[in-house]
């Protein structure tokens, strides 16, 4: 196939976004063909990804829909590609954009131009970083959503956003820089940052581990792995909800590809040797970060706190290096993209209304919410992940597969199974039932039009993917199962030459 | 063919230099008229240089140059002070600085630092250094009425006169030792160090780090940018730095190569020192040409980094890193040059807050400089120090490239807090709104650059990779 699909996907945003800065006229109609412009471009490409996934082929465990130009002297092409783990977080993130366009429609007051702008320059970032094929324009994609997330941040941010945004930039920067030394060092090792030669070409294993190291400082900031997870409660808790929604549906899901594509992929010795280092730091993150969960106060940070701990069971999954925990993975990966994106929106309706995101401040909802608490409390029952929705798919996977390789990690990290129970359903309880904490709770209305379209979608989705997450194992199970026959191949080799 | 045909472009911008002193005295109120000639006399010098050809040429006895490298940098420097000529002319004249002198001794000064970026020798080099300085000294207190201006002049006059005094010490010495002021001479007979000829070379690394200000000779910079006019400001930051670097390259590369043992360590040191004060001292300022001042401190670290790697990516990297350099700053000093509200202009980060709600366009424009010069892709910043860490890494000198890098997180500290500022905060009064073409031109030019330089960064570094010096 010939038609370039995937720069399409990843520019059509950015074309829209292009067109949304150059409308001019009075306020308002330039608020109303930004927004018609941001939902258009988004929604094609949601369509146009769907296509993609349509036209994919699960039968191999190839790149496909591989493109190549001319970039920086033959020596760094622009190449994109994809296989079947990347293709589901470009869905994911094609579905996510426009649930964030809708919600900021509908919640943003001010600078509404330049907040689609923003998420529009974000969306094309964030598939950049899914789809490039290339170590040099991975980072180029992975660093550049920092400006836009940014000013998501600090521009229509609450009141401390101006401390968060910086918190949240400087951490991940710190992050990546020595990613970028690793890059460069990779190049300059091997003559290449081509991903799928890099793929083939066995790295030295005296390189591996500093190398892992570069790649693991960023990524784990990214993630958030515990103990550099501290920027993230504050990034959600002042991000407006949409950036919330972007940063805990995608931004960290980014981290979690890194690791699997280039962590595994790139440096298998390496992997396996610091493998106890990533089971450790992950059940610190999932008691300890579920344990703060417990007490907070604020709703924000409550599912802040909860996403880090989920997002320990995937790199659980990833490094248990079995097919059933990284499929584990990637479905948790996905599902708590949508679940963490519709808690955060479910946060922001109340806080649209009543603007106050603690806890104690609401009480008997359900009285006068009833829509809304219904929805709310599917979604706490699928971020604890209860069977029948598609938290209950991924969390117990994970488990089987780390099952297989070491029974105290598994043990330990069934323990936040339980805790995301007791932290959720104390939350739900609190919000949704107990005394109605003041009268001006009685004037809140009910789900809008708007709002019922967003949650009707997320809530299809989790429980389809729930009952019958076969569609995502068929697209991605070949990919791994290569992913996993590649990593044994290599530490047996590596294995065979340091007997030899 | 006669020699003196290559040295076309110095000769018409002497005697342009010449025609219009002549026509500024005899014609009264000339400002406008000599400003414009001025442009129009640095467009055909570009010309004639492009002309040049295409070979490696030596001149006048070996004692002048022209190769590729002195062609690319002889059109940066009059391209860019061309393009500060053009985004200063309003504010030249609405401080009532618009003598006929000023864009003639900007020219004068170009003229030297083009002699120095073609010299093949000591005292050619010597030459043009000192026309340029002594033009230099003049724009920094051109407004001498007040005192801010005329302390910047005679601070930047007297260090830089012990600067040039320790150069030209520098130069007694090297020629004592070797015999000969040609470089080439020098360099064939400078291939195993000696006290006498190492002193020397470190005399000479001394007068052209504190022309490029590197951290330990940077002391002036912060001063002399604060105080003199914006516009001298805005010239000293692009223009000079150009010929400084290149003469860098020059002394380094042809008759110091083979003493590279000597002095790589000096020049990482001098890089690493000036990284960290840049990104360090940036932090607690308030006004912005005095931060501007420290940034540049920086972004000279990282030019000078390419310089100590020793091979020819190296030279390309920080000729790369220069060309992005300035194109960015002359887009800062674009959006300071509009920082204007009733004739009266306003440098301090404070007056741009809530700069997005009045001019949109304009915060624009700063928020993707800003970004640059922090160094965050995909704009052009990045990639000039992606260039600079691909060379250093090659040779392997890590610890240079984690302390530049992490030092960038520390720097765009400082760059984020303006951006804060102008996104972040609460409005205050609008900016006027008449700007200038040539400033309108050259900011729009500079952040289009900066914003599309990803697409194809091919571009640059196509050119740079044929300037091949050893």
């Amino acid at each position: 196939m010939n038609f370039p699909i995937l720069s399409a996907i990843i520019f059509i945003p950015l074309t829209g976004a292009l067109f949304v800065f150059v409308t001019k006229g009075s306020q308002k109609n330039v608020e109303k063909n930004s927004k018609y412009v941001a939902i258009f471009s988004s929604l094609t490409n949601f369509f146009l990804s769907l296509f993609l996934w349509y036209s994919f082929d699960t039968s191999t465990s190839d790149f496909q829909f591989v493109e190549e130009k001319k970039w920086m002297n033959d020596v760094i092409n622009f190449r994109l590609g994809i296989d079947g783990i990347s293709i589901l977080f470009i869905l994911l993130t094609t579905f996510i954009a426009p649930v964030c366009i809708f919600s900021g429609i509908n919640s943003i007051k001010f600078k509404i131009k330049e907040f689609l702008i923003a998420i529009l320059v974000m969306e094309t970032l964030m598939l950049g970083v899914f789809c490039s094929l290339d170590l040099v324009i991975f980072y180029l994609f992975f660093e550049g959503g920092l400006i836009p997330m940014f000013l998501i941040i600090g521009i229509w941010g609450g009141p401390k956003r101006v401390y968060s945004a910086f918190k949240f930039f400087l951490f991940t920067l710190l992050g990546s820089v020595l990613m970028l030394i690793a890059i460069i060092s990779i190049y300059w090792i091997t003559g290449t940052t081509d991903v799928i030669k890099l793929l083939d070409i066995r790295i030295a294993q005296e390189y591996q581990y500093l190398l892992w190291l570069a790649f693991f400082s960023s990524f784990a900031v990214k993630l958030p792995m515990w103990p550099v997870h501290t920027w993230l409660p504050d990034a959600h808790v002042e991000a407006p909800t949409a950036g919330s929604v972007v940063l805990a549906a995608i931004l960290l899901k980014m981290a979690g590809y890194g690791f699997m594509r280039f962590s595994l992929g790139l440096f298998p010795v390496a992997s396996d040797y610091f493998t106890p280092l990533i089971f450790t730091l992950s059940i610190i993150a999932i008691i300890y970060t579920s344990l703060v969960a417990l007490v907070q106060d604020d709703m924000k940070k409550l599912i802040a706190y909860s996403s880090v701990a989920h997002m320990g069971f995937v790199t659980i999954g990833i490094f248990s290096l079995t097919k059933q925990g990284l499929e584990g993975s990637i479905i948790q990966m996905m599902s708590h993209g949508l679940i963490s994106a519709a808690l955060f929106l479910c946060v922001g309706v109340v806080y649209d209304r009543y603007h106050s995101r603690m806890i104690s401040s609401y009480g008997g909802l359900v009285n006068f919410m009833p829509k809304y608490a219904f929805v709310f409390m599917i979604f706490t029952l699928a971020a604890l992940g209860l069977p029948g929705t598609s938290g209950f798919v991924g969390e117990f996977l994970v488990l089987i597969g780390v099952f297989q390789i070491n029974i105290v990690v598994a043990v330990l990290a069934s323990l936040g199974v339980i805790l995301a129970a007791a932290y959720m359903l104390w939350l739900y309880r609190r919000v949704v039932f107990g005394r109605i904490a003041s009268s001006e709770i009685k004037e809140m209305t009910d789900l809008n039009k708007t709002e019922m379209y967003i949650f009707a979608s997320l809530v299809f989705l989790t429980l389809f993917f729930g009952v019958y997450p076969e569609p995502l194992f068929s697209t991605i199970d070949i990919s791994v199962n290569n992913l996993i026959d590649k990593y044994q191949t290599d530490i047996n080799f590596h294995l065979t030459q340091i007997r030899n | 063919m006669h020699t003196i045909v290559y040295i076309l472009p110095e000769i018409f911008l002497s005697l342009a230099i010449m025609f219009l002193l002549m026509l500024g005295v005899f014609i009264k109120k000339s400002f406008n008229l000599v400003y414009l000639l001025t442009i129009l006399s640095l467009i055909f010098a570009i010309a004639l240089v492009l002309n040049q050809p295409d070979e490696t040429i030596k001149i006048f006895n070996e004692s002048y140059i022209i190769d590729r490298l002195s062609i690319f940098m002889k059109v940066l420097t009059l391209l860019f002070c061309l393009f500060v000529l053009l985004s200063s002319k309003d504010y030249v004249k609405n401080t009532s600085i618009d003598k006929i002198e000023y864009p003639i001794i900007i020219l004068a000064s170009t003229l030297g630092m083009i002699l120095m970026i073609s010299s093949f020798d000591l005292i050619v080099f010597y030459l043009g250094l000192e026309l340029q300085s002594l033009c230099l000294y003049i724009l920094a207190s051109f407004r001498r009425e007040d005192e801010r201006s005329t302390e910047a002049g005679l601070k930047y006059f007297v260090l830089s006169a012990l600067a040039s005094g320790l150069l030209l010490y520098g130069c007694s010495l090297i020629y004592g030792f070797t015999g000969s002021t040609n470089f080439e001479i020098i360099s064939t007979s400078l291939i195993e160090a000696n006290t006498g000829a190492v002193f020397g070379i470190v005399f000479i690394m001394v007068g052209l780090a504190f022309k490029v200000s590197a951290v330990p000779f940077h002391m002036w910079t912060p001063d002399v940018y604060e105080g003199s006019p914006t516009s001298v400001t805005s010239f000293f930051a692009l223009v000079p730095k150009i010929a400084a670097i290149s003469v860098f390259i020059r002394f380094m590369y042809v008759p110091f190569i083979n003493l590279i043992n000597q002095w790589q360590t000096i020049i990482v040191f001098l890089s690493i020192a000036s990284i960290i004060l840049g990104a360090v001292a940036a932090i607690g300022q308030n006004n912005l040409k005095r931060l501007i001042a420290y940034s540049s401190i920086g972004h000279m670290g990282y030019a000078l980094a390419g310089l100590a790697t020793g091979t020819n990516e190296g030279i390309q990297s920080t000729i790369i890193y220069l060309t992005i350099y300035l194109v960015m700053n002359l887009g800062v000093f674009g959006c300071i040059f509009m920082m204007k509200r009733e004739n009266t202009f306003y440098e301090n980060i404070n007056d741009l807050s809530g700069l997005s709600k009045n001019h949109p366009m304009l915060a624009f424009s700063f928020l993707i400089i800003l970004f640059s010069l922090a160094g965050i892709p995909p704009l052009a910043g990045f990639f000039a120090k992606f260039y600079i860490f691909m060379a250093v890494i090659e040779v392997k000198m890590y610890s240079l490239a984690i302390i530049g890098l992490v030092t960038t997180v520390v720097s765009s500290f400082y760059y984020l807090r303006i951006i804060k500022v102008i996104y972040f905060d609460r409005p205050k009064k609008a900016f006027d709104k008449d700007y200038d073409w040539g400033l309108k031109s050259s900011l729009i030019l500079s952040s289009v650059l900066i914003l599309i330089y990803f697409i194809y960064p091919s571009i640059l570094t196509d050119v740079v990779s044929s300037i091949i010096i050893y």
